[in-house]
Protein backbone atom coordinates (compact mmCIF):
# COMPACT_ATOMS: atom_id res chain seq x y z
CA UNK A 1 0.00 0.00 0.00
CA UNK A 2 1.20 3.16 -0.95
CA UNK A 3 1.30 6.32 1.42
CA UNK A 4 -0.23 9.27 -0.62
CA UNK A 5 -0.72 12.47 0.60
CA UNK A 6 -4.08 12.29 1.40
CA UNK A 7 -3.82 9.10 3.06
CA UNK A 8 -1.19 10.93 5.27
CA UNK A 9 -3.69 13.36 5.08
CA UNK A 10 -6.79 11.63 6.45
CA UNK A 11 -4.69 9.56 8.88
CA UNK A 12 -3.58 12.80 10.68
CA UNK A 13 -6.59 14.61 10.81
CA UNK A 14 -8.02 11.04 12.53
CA UNK A 15 -5.12 10.95 14.90
CA UNK A 16 -5.99 14.44 15.79
CA UNK A 17 -9.79 14.27 16.48
CA UNK A 18 -8.93 11.63 18.50
CA UNK A 19 -7.87 14.29 21.11
CA UNK A 20 -11.71 14.63 22.26
CA UNK A 21 -11.58 10.94 23.10
CA UNK A 22 -7.97 11.14 24.69
CA UNK A 23 -9.05 14.49 27.07
CA UNK A 24 -12.11 12.73 28.20
CA UNK A 25 -10.06 9.44 29.09
CA UNK A 26 -7.08 11.61 30.26
CA UNK A 27 -9.70 13.14 32.76
CA UNK A 28 -11.58 10.62 34.02
CA UNK A 29 -8.37 8.49 34.59
CA UNK A 30 -6.50 11.35 36.39
CA UNK A 31 -9.71 12.02 38.60
CA UNK A 32 -10.10 8.18 39.36
CA UNK A 33 -6.67 7.46 40.30
CA UNK A 34 -6.73 10.96 42.34
CA UNK A 35 -9.66 9.66 44.37
CA UNK A 36 -8.44 6.37 45.25
CA UNK A 37 -6.82 6.88 48.63
CA UNK A 38 -10.13 8.88 50.02
CA UNK A 39 -12.23 6.27 48.77
CA UNK A 40 -10.60 3.30 50.43
CA UNK A 41 -10.31 5.06 53.40
CA UNK A 42 -13.76 6.15 53.98
CA UNK A 43 -15.42 3.55 51.35
CA UNK A 44 -19.52 4.63 50.85
CA UNK A 45 -19.41 7.34 53.30
CA UNK A 46 -17.21 9.34 51.45
CA UNK A 47 -20.30 10.34 49.60
CA UNK A 48 -22.88 9.99 52.56
CA UNK A 49 -21.01 11.12 55.54
CA UNK A 50 -21.51 14.34 56.88
CA UNK A 51 -18.16 15.02 58.82
CA UNK A 52 -15.21 17.12 57.32
CA UNK A 53 -12.23 17.12 59.90
CA UNK A 54 -8.72 18.63 58.40
CA UNK A 55 -7.17 18.28 61.93
CA UNK A 56 -3.90 15.77 60.98
CA UNK A 57 -4.29 12.48 62.32
CA UNK A 58 -8.40 12.65 62.73
CA UNK A 59 -9.06 13.56 59.29
CA UNK A 60 -12.33 12.96 57.87
CA UNK A 61 -13.57 14.35 54.54
CA UNK A 62 -17.38 13.27 53.63
CA UNK A 63 -18.81 15.17 51.11
CA UNK A 64 -22.99 14.70 51.49
CA UNK A 65 -23.58 18.02 52.20
CA UNK A 66 -21.81 19.77 48.77
CA UNK A 67 -23.48 17.18 46.34
CA UNK A 68 -26.89 18.25 48.33
CA UNK A 69 -25.78 22.44 48.24
CA UNK A 70 -25.18 21.32 44.22
CA UNK A 71 -28.57 20.15 43.82
CA UNK A 72 -30.13 22.98 45.75
CA UNK A 73 -28.28 25.45 44.02
CA UNK A 74 -29.32 24.18 40.73
CA UNK A 75 -32.71 23.52 41.76
CA UNK A 76 -33.31 27.32 42.56
CA UNK A 77 -31.58 27.97 39.53
CA UNK A 78 -33.64 26.27 37.36
CA UNK A 79 -36.88 27.48 39.26
CA UNK A 80 -35.85 30.84 38.98
CA UNK A 81 -34.02 31.15 35.67
CA UNK A 82 -36.23 28.60 33.63
CA UNK A 83 -39.35 30.47 33.31
CA UNK A 84 -37.67 33.43 32.97
CA UNK A 85 -35.71 31.84 30.47
CA UNK A 86 -39.30 31.11 28.52
CA UNK A 87 -40.90 34.36 29.10
CA UNK A 88 -37.76 35.93 26.96
CA UNK A 89 -37.88 33.33 24.36
CA UNK A 90 -41.31 33.53 23.57
CA UNK A 91 -41.27 37.25 23.44
CA UNK A 92 -38.48 37.33 21.57
CA UNK A 93 -39.93 34.79 18.91
CA UNK A 94 -43.49 35.82 19.16
CA UNK A 95 -43.77 39.13 20.59
CA UNK A 96 -41.48 41.52 19.87
CA UNK A 97 -41.24 43.67 16.47
CA UNK A 98 -38.09 42.52 14.87
CA UNK A 99 -36.21 45.76 15.85
CA UNK A 100 -36.74 45.12 18.77
CA UNK A 101 -35.96 41.32 19.21
CA UNK A 102 -32.47 41.42 17.40
CA UNK A 103 -30.68 44.13 19.70
CA UNK A 104 -32.28 42.44 22.93
CA UNK A 105 -31.10 39.01 21.78
CA UNK A 106 -27.56 40.36 21.56
CA UNK A 107 -27.76 41.62 25.08
CA UNK A 108 -29.01 38.02 26.43
CA UNK A 109 -26.38 36.13 24.42
CA UNK A 110 -23.82 39.01 26.10
CA UNK A 111 -24.46 37.75 29.87
CA UNK A 112 -23.02 34.53 28.71
CA UNK A 113 -19.82 35.96 27.64
CA UNK A 114 -19.85 37.81 30.91
CA UNK A 115 -17.09 35.72 33.01
CA UNK A 116 -18.33 34.01 36.26
CA UNK A 117 -15.57 35.57 38.44
CA UNK A 118 -16.85 39.33 37.49
CA UNK A 119 -20.26 37.88 38.52
CA UNK A 120 -18.90 36.53 41.25
CA UNK A 121 -17.23 40.12 41.85
CA UNK A 122 -20.57 41.75 41.18
CA UNK A 123 -22.38 39.51 43.61
CA UNK A 124 -20.23 40.11 46.32
CA UNK A 125 -20.55 44.01 46.12
CA UNK A 126 -24.22 44.65 44.84
CA UNK A 127 -26.25 41.37 44.01
CA UNK A 128 -25.98 39.84 47.61
CA UNK A 129 -28.00 43.53 48.94
CA UNK A 130 -30.73 43.12 46.64
CA UNK A 131 -31.62 39.68 47.62
CA UNK A 132 -31.08 40.37 51.31
CA UNK A 133 -33.67 44.08 51.41
CA UNK A 134 -35.69 42.79 49.11
CA UNK A 135 -36.03 38.72 49.68
CA UNK A 136 -34.62 37.63 52.54
CA UNK A 137 -35.64 40.26 55.31
CA UNK A 138 -39.26 40.35 53.97
CA UNK A 139 -39.45 36.12 53.79
CA UNK A 140 -37.75 35.49 57.11
CA UNK A 141 -39.45 37.68 58.52
CA UNK A 142 -42.96 37.06 57.71
CA UNK A 143 -42.23 33.27 57.16
CA UNK A 144 -39.53 32.75 58.74
CA UNK A 145 -41.11 29.49 61.34
CA UNK A 146 -40.80 27.41 58.43
CA UNK A 147 -37.48 25.96 58.61
CA UNK A 148 -37.45 26.68 54.40
CA UNK A 149 -37.02 30.28 55.47
CA UNK A 150 -35.37 30.35 58.56
CA UNK A 151 -32.95 33.27 58.78
CA UNK A 152 -29.57 33.52 58.97
CA UNK A 153 -27.99 37.00 59.54
CA UNK A 154 -25.76 36.26 56.66
CA UNK A 155 -26.61 37.19 52.59
CA UNK A 156 -23.59 35.04 51.20
CA UNK A 157 -26.04 31.90 51.24
CA UNK A 158 -28.14 29.01 49.42
CA UNK A 159 -30.51 31.10 47.85
CA UNK A 160 -28.15 34.32 46.65
CA UNK A 161 -25.48 31.76 45.11
CA UNK A 162 -28.84 30.07 43.17
CA UNK A 163 -29.92 33.58 42.11
CA UNK A 164 -26.97 34.36 40.66
CA UNK A 165 -26.59 30.53 38.96
CA UNK A 166 -30.23 31.32 37.26
CA UNK A 167 -29.05 35.13 35.74
CA UNK A 168 -25.78 32.82 34.51
CA UNK A 169 -28.26 30.15 32.68
CA UNK A 170 -30.37 32.59 31.12
CA UNK A 171 -28.44 32.75 28.39
CA UNK A 172 -28.55 28.96 27.74
CA UNK A 173 -31.83 28.26 27.97
CA UNK A 174 -33.49 31.30 26.36
CA UNK A 175 -31.36 31.06 22.97
CA UNK A 176 -32.06 27.26 22.54
CA UNK A 177 -35.68 27.56 23.57
CA UNK A 178 -35.72 30.61 21.23
CA UNK A 179 -34.39 28.33 18.62
CA UNK A 180 -36.83 25.63 18.91
CA UNK A 181 -39.54 28.29 19.17
CA UNK A 182 -39.11 29.79 15.84
CA UNK A 183 -38.89 26.11 13.57
CA UNK A 184 -42.36 25.30 15.52
CA UNK A 185 -44.29 25.58 11.71
CA UNK A 186 -46.48 28.38 11.14
CA UNK A 187 -49.09 25.98 9.70
CA UNK A 188 -49.36 24.68 13.62
CA UNK A 189 -50.27 28.68 14.77
CA UNK A 190 -52.19 29.47 11.80
CA UNK A 191 -54.52 26.56 12.43
CA UNK A 192 -54.75 27.51 16.33
CA UNK A 193 -55.70 31.36 15.16
CA UNK A 194 -58.09 29.63 12.78
CA UNK A 195 -60.06 28.61 15.37
CA UNK A 196 -60.17 31.64 17.15
CA UNK A 197 -57.32 30.95 19.94
CA UNK A 198 -56.13 34.07 21.51
CA UNK A 199 -52.06 35.15 21.19
CA UNK A 200 -51.60 33.68 24.27
CA UNK A 201 -53.31 30.60 24.34
CA UNK A 202 -51.50 29.91 20.40
CA UNK A 203 -48.09 30.04 22.47
CA UNK A 204 -48.67 28.45 25.54
CA UNK A 205 -51.43 25.53 24.31
CA UNK A 206 -49.71 24.93 20.82
CA UNK A 207 -45.95 26.59 20.51
CA UNK A 208 -44.79 25.16 23.66
CA UNK A 209 -46.53 21.86 23.35
CA UNK A 210 -45.35 21.26 20.27
CA UNK A 211 -41.64 22.49 20.98
CA UNK A 212 -41.58 20.56 24.57
CA UNK A 213 -38.85 18.40 23.96
CA UNK A 214 -36.55 20.71 22.60
CA UNK A 215 -37.08 23.15 25.37
CA UNK A 216 -36.54 20.33 27.63
CA UNK A 217 -33.76 19.71 26.00
CA UNK A 218 -32.39 23.31 27.10
CA UNK A 219 -33.25 22.90 29.77
CA UNK A 220 -31.24 20.05 30.85
CA UNK A 221 -27.81 21.86 28.82
CA UNK A 222 -29.12 25.02 31.69
CA UNK A 223 -29.14 22.48 34.51
CA UNK A 224 -25.33 20.83 33.14
CA UNK A 225 -23.95 24.45 33.29
CA UNK A 226 -25.34 25.32 36.61
CA UNK A 227 -23.88 22.33 38.28
CA UNK A 228 -20.74 23.28 36.79
CA UNK A 229 -20.18 26.65 37.57
CA UNK A 230 -17.85 27.70 40.04
CA UNK A 231 -16.49 30.70 40.79
CA UNK A 232 -19.17 33.38 41.54
CA UNK A 233 -20.88 29.83 43.27
CA UNK A 234 -17.47 29.85 45.54
CA UNK A 235 -17.82 33.86 46.13
CA UNK A 236 -21.48 33.83 47.17
CA UNK A 237 -22.18 30.70 48.65
CA UNK A 238 -20.88 31.67 51.95
CA UNK A 239 -18.43 28.33 52.21
CA UNK A 240 -19.50 26.71 54.66
CA UNK A 241 -17.94 22.95 55.95
CA UNK A 242 -18.82 19.70 57.91
CA UNK A 243 -22.53 19.12 58.74
CA UNK A 244 -23.69 22.81 58.74
CA UNK A 245 -23.65 23.15 55.05
CA UNK A 246 -26.10 20.43 54.63
CA UNK A 247 -28.96 22.60 52.63
CA UNK A 248 -31.95 22.55 55.11
CA UNK A 249 -32.42 26.85 54.82
CA UNK A 250 -32.43 28.73 51.81
CA UNK A 251 -30.97 31.55 53.61
CA UNK A 252 -27.77 29.78 55.22
CA UNK A 253 -24.53 29.49 53.87
CA UNK A 254 -24.00 26.32 52.53
CA UNK A 255 -21.34 24.94 49.55
CA UNK A 256 -20.78 23.21 46.11
CA UNK A 257 -18.94 20.74 44.72
CA UNK A 258 -17.60 23.04 42.88
CA UNK A 259 -17.02 25.77 45.35
CA UNK A 260 -15.56 22.99 47.40
CA UNK A 261 -13.01 22.94 45.26
CA UNK A 262 -12.17 26.65 44.77
CA UNK A 263 -12.34 27.98 48.04
CA UNK A 264 -10.05 25.13 49.85
CA UNK A 265 -7.67 23.65 47.08
CA UNK A 266 -5.08 26.21 47.54
CA UNK A 267 -4.72 25.10 51.03
CA UNK A 268 -4.04 21.67 50.74
CA UNK A 269 -0.89 19.85 50.44
CA UNK A 270 0.19 17.58 47.34
CA UNK A 271 -0.30 14.09 48.09
CA UNK A 272 -2.14 14.42 51.02
CA UNK A 273 -5.86 13.11 52.08
CA UNK A 274 -7.47 16.20 51.42
CA UNK A 275 -6.20 16.84 48.05
CA UNK A 276 -7.08 13.09 47.47
CA UNK A 277 -10.61 14.59 48.68
CA UNK A 278 -10.79 17.31 46.47
CA UNK A 279 -9.86 15.11 43.21
CA UNK A 280 -13.15 12.45 44.99
CA UNK A 281 -15.28 15.74 44.44
CA UNK A 282 -14.33 16.20 40.85
CA UNK A 283 -14.84 12.56 40.53
CA UNK A 284 -18.30 13.08 41.98
CA UNK A 285 -18.98 16.23 39.66
CA UNK A 286 -17.83 14.68 36.36
CA UNK A 287 -20.47 11.36 36.94
CA UNK A 288 -23.11 14.32 37.57
CA UNK A 289 -22.38 16.23 34.68
CA UNK A 290 -21.60 13.66 31.98
CA UNK A 291 -24.91 11.83 33.03
CA UNK A 292 -26.56 15.47 32.88
CA UNK A 293 -24.70 15.84 29.32
CA UNK A 294 -25.07 12.81 27.92
CA UNK A 295 -29.02 13.06 28.30
CA UNK A 296 -28.95 17.04 26.77
CA UNK A 297 -26.84 14.91 24.03
CA UNK A 298 -29.59 12.58 23.37
CA UNK A 299 -32.29 14.57 23.41
CA UNK A 300 -30.71 17.58 21.39
CA UNK A 301 -30.20 15.23 18.51
CA UNK A 302 -33.36 13.46 18.54
CA UNK A 303 -35.48 17.15 18.73
CA UNK A 304 -32.71 17.96 15.49
CA UNK A 305 -33.85 14.98 13.78
CA UNK A 306 -37.73 15.51 14.03
CA UNK A 307 -36.95 19.47 13.13
CA UNK A 308 -35.00 18.61 9.73
CA UNK A 309 -37.94 16.00 8.55
CA UNK A 310 -40.74 14.88 9.31
CA UNK A 311 -43.34 15.76 12.60
CA UNK A 312 -42.69 13.21 15.68
CA UNK B 1 -67.40 33.08 32.96
CA UNK B 2 -63.80 31.81 33.13
CA UNK B 3 -63.67 31.85 29.98
CA UNK B 4 -65.37 34.45 28.71
CA UNK B 5 -63.58 37.00 25.72
CA UNK B 6 -62.88 39.64 28.26
CA UNK B 7 -61.15 37.47 30.45
CA UNK B 8 -59.10 35.84 27.94
CA UNK B 9 -58.33 38.72 25.99
CA UNK B 10 -57.29 40.05 29.60
CA UNK B 11 -55.02 37.24 29.85
CA UNK B 12 -53.32 37.51 26.76
CA UNK B 13 -52.24 40.81 27.71
CA UNK B 14 -51.82 39.94 30.86
CA UNK B 15 -49.23 37.50 29.71
CA UNK B 16 -47.47 39.80 27.13
CA UNK B 17 -46.51 42.01 30.31
CA UNK B 18 -45.02 39.36 31.87
CA UNK B 19 -43.04 38.39 29.10
CA UNK B 20 -42.16 41.88 28.59
CA UNK B 21 -40.75 41.79 32.22
CA UNK B 22 -38.68 38.52 31.99
CA UNK B 23 -36.88 40.31 29.57
CA UNK B 24 -36.35 43.61 31.89
CA UNK B 25 -35.03 41.22 34.59
CA UNK B 26 -32.70 39.48 32.61
CA UNK B 27 -30.99 42.91 31.21
CA UNK B 28 -31.11 45.12 34.88
CA UNK B 29 -27.82 42.72 35.94
CA UNK B 30 -26.43 42.98 32.83
CA UNK B 31 -26.51 46.63 32.71
CA UNK B 32 -25.78 47.07 36.67
CA UNK B 33 -23.02 44.91 36.29
CA UNK B 34 -21.27 46.93 33.01
CA UNK B 35 -22.23 49.98 35.27
CA UNK B 36 -20.27 48.96 38.06
CA UNK B 37 -17.05 47.81 37.01
CA UNK B 38 -16.92 51.11 34.49
CA UNK B 39 -18.13 53.64 37.16
CA UNK B 40 -15.44 51.56 39.55
CA UNK B 41 -13.00 49.99 37.73
CA UNK B 42 -12.11 53.17 35.27
CA UNK B 43 -10.66 55.39 38.24
CA UNK B 44 -8.28 53.16 38.95
CA UNK B 45 -7.23 52.86 35.42
CA UNK B 46 -3.65 54.45 34.91
CA UNK B 47 0.12 53.52 33.03
CA UNK B 48 1.08 52.49 36.57
CA UNK B 49 -2.12 50.11 37.25
CA UNK B 50 -1.84 48.56 33.90
CA UNK B 51 2.02 48.02 34.01
CA UNK B 52 3.43 47.85 37.72
CA UNK B 53 3.94 44.75 39.94
CA UNK B 54 1.08 44.84 43.21
CA UNK B 55 3.44 46.17 45.34
CA UNK B 56 3.33 49.26 43.51
CA UNK B 57 -0.88 49.15 43.19
CA UNK B 58 -0.67 47.66 39.82
CA UNK B 59 -1.93 44.52 38.13
CA UNK B 60 0.89 44.56 35.57
CA UNK B 61 2.04 40.42 36.13
CA UNK B 62 -1.78 40.00 36.02
CA UNK B 63 -2.65 41.55 32.31
CA UNK B 64 1.28 39.90 30.93
CA UNK B 65 0.03 36.49 32.49
CA UNK B 66 -3.21 36.41 30.48
CA UNK B 67 -1.92 37.65 27.21
CA UNK B 68 0.68 34.35 28.15
CA UNK B 69 -2.55 32.02 28.80
CA UNK B 70 -3.78 33.56 25.38
CA UNK B 71 -0.73 32.95 23.03
CA UNK B 72 0.47 29.97 24.22
CA UNK B 73 -3.48 27.82 24.83
CA UNK B 74 -4.16 29.06 21.15
CA UNK B 75 -0.43 27.96 19.78
CA UNK B 76 -1.95 24.28 21.01
CA UNK B 77 -5.59 25.19 21.16
CA UNK B 78 -5.88 26.39 17.60
CA UNK B 79 -4.28 23.67 15.21
CA UNK B 80 -5.25 20.64 17.14
CA UNK B 81 -9.02 22.69 17.17
CA UNK B 82 -9.16 23.06 13.68
CA UNK B 83 -7.61 19.87 12.36
CA UNK B 84 -10.30 18.11 14.41
CA UNK B 85 -13.14 19.91 12.59
CA UNK B 86 -11.28 19.46 9.48
CA UNK B 87 -11.68 15.62 9.91
CA UNK B 88 -14.95 15.77 11.12
CA UNK B 89 -16.52 17.83 8.87
CA UNK B 90 -14.27 16.55 5.49
CA UNK B 91 -14.39 12.96 6.76
CA UNK B 92 -17.06 12.53 9.31
CA UNK B 93 -19.42 10.60 7.46
CA UNK B 94 -18.72 7.65 9.91
CA UNK B 95 -19.86 5.79 13.52
CA UNK B 96 -16.32 6.36 14.61
CA UNK B 97 -16.64 10.64 13.89
CA UNK B 98 -20.07 10.57 15.46
CA UNK B 99 -18.78 9.45 18.74
CA UNK B 100 -16.32 11.93 18.18
CA UNK B 101 -18.78 14.94 17.64
CA UNK B 102 -21.04 13.19 20.45
CA UNK B 103 -17.74 13.51 22.93
CA UNK B 104 -16.46 16.58 21.40
CA UNK B 105 -20.44 18.39 22.17
CA UNK B 106 -20.14 16.94 25.76
CA UNK B 107 -16.80 18.47 26.05
CA UNK B 108 -17.78 21.92 25.36
CA UNK B 109 -20.31 21.63 28.33
CA UNK B 110 -17.39 20.38 30.76
CA UNK B 111 -17.45 21.96 34.45
CA UNK B 112 -14.10 24.22 33.74
CA UNK B 113 -13.15 23.13 37.40
CA UNK B 114 -12.74 19.45 36.23
CA UNK B 115 -10.31 20.61 33.51
CA UNK B 116 -8.79 21.96 36.39
CA UNK B 117 -8.31 19.15 38.17
CA UNK B 118 -7.14 16.70 35.48
CA UNK B 119 -4.01 19.40 34.90
CA UNK B 120 -3.87 19.39 38.04
CA UNK B 121 -3.15 15.38 38.11
CA UNK B 122 -1.26 14.97 34.92
CA UNK B 123 0.93 18.17 35.54
CA UNK B 124 1.24 20.19 38.42
CA UNK B 125 1.87 16.29 40.45
CA UNK B 126 4.28 15.45 37.94
CA UNK B 127 6.56 18.27 38.42
CA UNK B 128 5.53 19.04 41.38
CA UNK B 129 4.93 22.52 41.68
CA UNK B 130 1.89 24.93 40.11
CA UNK B 131 3.35 26.03 37.09
CA UNK B 132 2.26 28.09 34.15
CA UNK B 133 2.47 25.41 31.81
CA UNK B 134 -0.40 23.39 33.55
CA UNK B 135 -2.75 26.50 33.24
CA UNK B 136 -2.04 26.60 29.28
CA UNK B 137 -3.01 22.56 29.50
CA UNK B 138 -5.53 23.15 31.60
CA UNK B 139 -7.31 26.14 29.59
CA UNK B 140 -5.98 24.36 25.84
CA UNK B 141 -8.79 21.27 27.07
CA UNK B 142 -11.28 23.54 27.00
CA UNK B 143 -10.04 25.66 23.86
CA UNK B 144 -9.97 22.72 21.39
CA UNK B 145 -13.59 20.99 21.73
CA UNK B 146 -15.44 24.56 21.23
CA UNK B 147 -12.43 25.46 18.16
CA UNK B 148 -13.72 21.77 16.50
CA UNK B 149 -17.10 22.58 16.88
CA UNK B 150 -17.00 26.08 15.04
CA UNK B 151 -14.22 24.79 12.57
CA UNK B 152 -16.43 22.10 11.69
CA UNK B 153 -20.05 24.26 11.57
CA UNK B 154 -17.85 26.91 9.34
CA UNK B 155 -16.43 24.39 6.99
CA UNK B 156 -19.54 22.87 6.15
CA UNK B 157 -21.06 25.68 5.22
CA UNK B 158 -19.00 25.31 2.04
CA UNK B 159 -20.69 24.56 -0.60
CA UNK B 160 -19.66 21.27 -2.10
CA UNK B 161 -19.44 22.05 -5.70
CA UNK B 162 -16.06 24.59 -4.37
CA UNK B 163 -14.10 21.25 -3.48
CA UNK B 164 -15.62 19.75 -6.26
CA UNK B 165 -14.27 22.23 -8.61
CA UNK B 166 -11.08 21.69 -7.27
CA UNK B 167 -10.87 18.20 -7.20
CA UNK B 168 -11.95 18.15 -11.05
CA UNK B 169 -8.94 20.17 -11.39
CA UNK B 170 -6.76 17.52 -10.55
CA UNK B 171 -5.73 18.66 -6.55
CA UNK B 172 -5.29 16.12 -4.00
CA UNK B 173 -7.99 16.09 -1.82
CA UNK B 174 -5.56 17.37 1.18
CA UNK B 175 -4.71 20.25 -1.44
CA UNK B 176 -8.77 21.13 -1.40
CA UNK B 177 -9.20 21.47 1.69
CA UNK B 178 -6.14 23.39 2.91
CA UNK B 179 -5.96 25.73 0.10
CA UNK B 180 -9.58 25.73 -1.39
CA UNK B 181 -11.76 25.23 1.39
CA UNK B 182 -10.23 26.34 4.79
CA UNK B 183 -9.73 30.07 3.20
CA UNK B 184 -13.12 30.13 1.89
CA UNK B 185 -14.19 29.14 5.86
CA UNK B 186 -11.81 31.78 7.01
CA UNK B 187 -13.97 34.22 8.75
CA UNK B 188 -16.09 31.33 10.16
CA UNK B 189 -12.63 29.86 11.75
CA UNK B 190 -11.84 33.68 12.94
CA UNK B 191 -14.94 34.17 14.97
CA UNK B 192 -14.48 30.72 16.68
CA UNK B 193 -10.84 31.19 17.60
CA UNK B 194 -12.21 34.78 18.47
CA UNK B 195 -15.04 33.40 20.75
CA UNK B 196 -12.65 30.50 22.23
CA UNK B 197 -9.78 33.14 22.99
CA UNK B 198 -13.12 35.72 25.09
CA UNK B 199 -14.11 32.41 26.68
CA UNK B 200 -10.57 31.03 28.18
CA UNK B 201 -9.44 35.14 29.00
CA UNK B 202 -12.02 34.75 31.60
CA UNK B 203 -11.63 31.22 33.00
CA UNK B 204 -10.81 31.41 36.74
CA UNK B 205 -11.88 28.01 38.15
CA UNK B 206 -9.01 25.98 36.31
CA UNK B 207 -6.06 28.43 37.06
CA UNK B 208 -6.49 28.15 40.97
CA UNK B 209 -5.64 24.76 40.38
CA UNK B 210 -3.18 25.49 37.79
CA UNK B 211 -1.37 28.51 37.75
CA UNK B 212 -2.15 29.61 41.81
CA UNK B 213 -1.44 33.16 40.88
CA UNK B 214 1.89 35.27 41.99
CA UNK B 215 2.95 38.55 42.86
CA UNK B 216 5.90 38.99 39.87
CA UNK B 217 5.87 39.26 36.65
CA UNK B 218 6.79 35.87 34.63
CA UNK B 219 9.55 33.95 35.94
CA UNK B 220 8.97 30.57 33.54
CA UNK B 221 6.62 28.03 32.35
CA UNK B 222 7.72 25.99 35.15
CA UNK B 223 6.70 28.65 37.83
CA UNK B 224 3.55 30.11 39.80
CA UNK B 225 1.89 32.93 37.51
CA UNK B 226 -0.74 35.64 37.82
CA UNK B 227 -3.60 36.43 36.07
CA UNK B 228 -6.39 38.73 35.54
CA UNK B 229 -8.97 36.28 36.51
CA UNK B 230 -7.30 35.14 39.90
CA UNK B 231 -6.38 38.71 40.60
CA UNK B 232 -10.26 39.67 40.34
CA UNK B 233 -11.08 36.59 42.64
CA UNK B 234 -7.99 37.24 45.45
CA UNK B 235 -8.70 41.18 45.30
CA UNK B 236 -12.41 40.99 45.64
CA UNK B 237 -11.96 38.47 49.00
CA UNK B 238 -9.43 41.69 50.72
CA UNK B 239 -10.92 43.25 53.10
CA UNK B 240 -8.93 46.60 52.51
CA UNK B 241 -10.67 49.23 49.86
CA UNK B 242 -7.71 50.17 47.76
CA UNK B 243 -7.62 46.48 46.79
CA UNK B 244 -11.05 45.73 46.39
CA UNK B 245 -10.36 48.93 44.14
CA UNK B 246 -8.08 47.15 42.29
CA UNK B 247 -10.09 44.09 41.74
CA UNK B 248 -12.81 46.33 39.93
CA UNK B 249 -9.90 47.97 37.59
CA UNK B 250 -9.08 44.40 36.86
CA UNK B 251 -12.52 43.58 36.02
CA UNK B 252 -12.84 46.62 33.99
CA UNK B 253 -9.45 45.57 31.85
CA UNK B 254 -10.50 42.02 31.18
CA UNK B 255 -14.63 42.61 30.79
CA UNK B 256 -13.10 44.93 28.17
CA UNK B 257 -11.29 42.96 26.39
CA UNK B 258 -14.15 39.93 26.67
CA UNK B 259 -16.76 42.06 25.71
CA UNK B 260 -14.95 43.83 22.30
CA UNK B 261 -14.20 40.49 21.26
CA UNK B 262 -17.77 39.24 21.67
CA UNK B 263 -19.15 42.84 20.00
CA UNK B 264 -16.37 42.28 17.25
CA UNK B 265 -17.38 38.83 16.24
CA UNK B 266 -21.12 39.73 16.31
CA UNK B 267 -20.85 42.77 14.33
CA UNK B 268 -18.41 41.02 11.43
CA UNK B 269 -20.89 38.30 11.07
CA UNK B 270 -23.68 40.44 10.97
CA UNK B 271 -22.08 42.39 8.06
CA UNK B 272 -21.01 39.29 6.51
CA UNK B 273 -24.02 38.12 6.24
CA UNK B 274 -25.72 40.92 4.54
CA UNK B 275 -23.38 40.74 1.67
Amino acid sequence: MKLTGDKIFKISATIIATSALAILLITGYTLAVGSVPVIQKFGLNFFFGQQWNPIEGKEVFNILPYVLGTLATSGIALLIGVPLSLGIAVFLVEMAPKSLSVPISYLVELLSAVPSVIYGLWGLFIFQFWMRDYIQIPLTKYLGWIPLFSSSQSSLNIFTAGAILAIMIIPTIASISKEVISAVPNSIREGAYSIGATKWEVIHRWVLSYGRSGIFGAIILGLGRAVGETMAVAMLIGNAIGPVAMPISLFQPGQTMASLIANGFLDTTRGSLASSTYIGVGLTLLFISLIINVGAHVVMTRVFKVKGGAVE
Amino acid sequence: MINSYGFRKFKNRFFFIICAMCVVIAVVPLASILFEVVTRGAPQLSLTFLTATASRGGIGPAIQGTLILIGLTSLIGVPLGVLSGIYLSEFGNNKYAQSVRAINNILTQFPSIIVGITAYGIIVITLRSFSAIAGVVALAFIMIPIITRTTEESLKLIPNSIREASLALGAHKWRTTLSVVLPSAKSGLATGVLLAVARIAGETAPLILTIAGSRYFFQGLNKQMAALPLEIWKNSLQSSPTLQAQGWGAALVLILVVLSINIAVRLVSRSRMKT
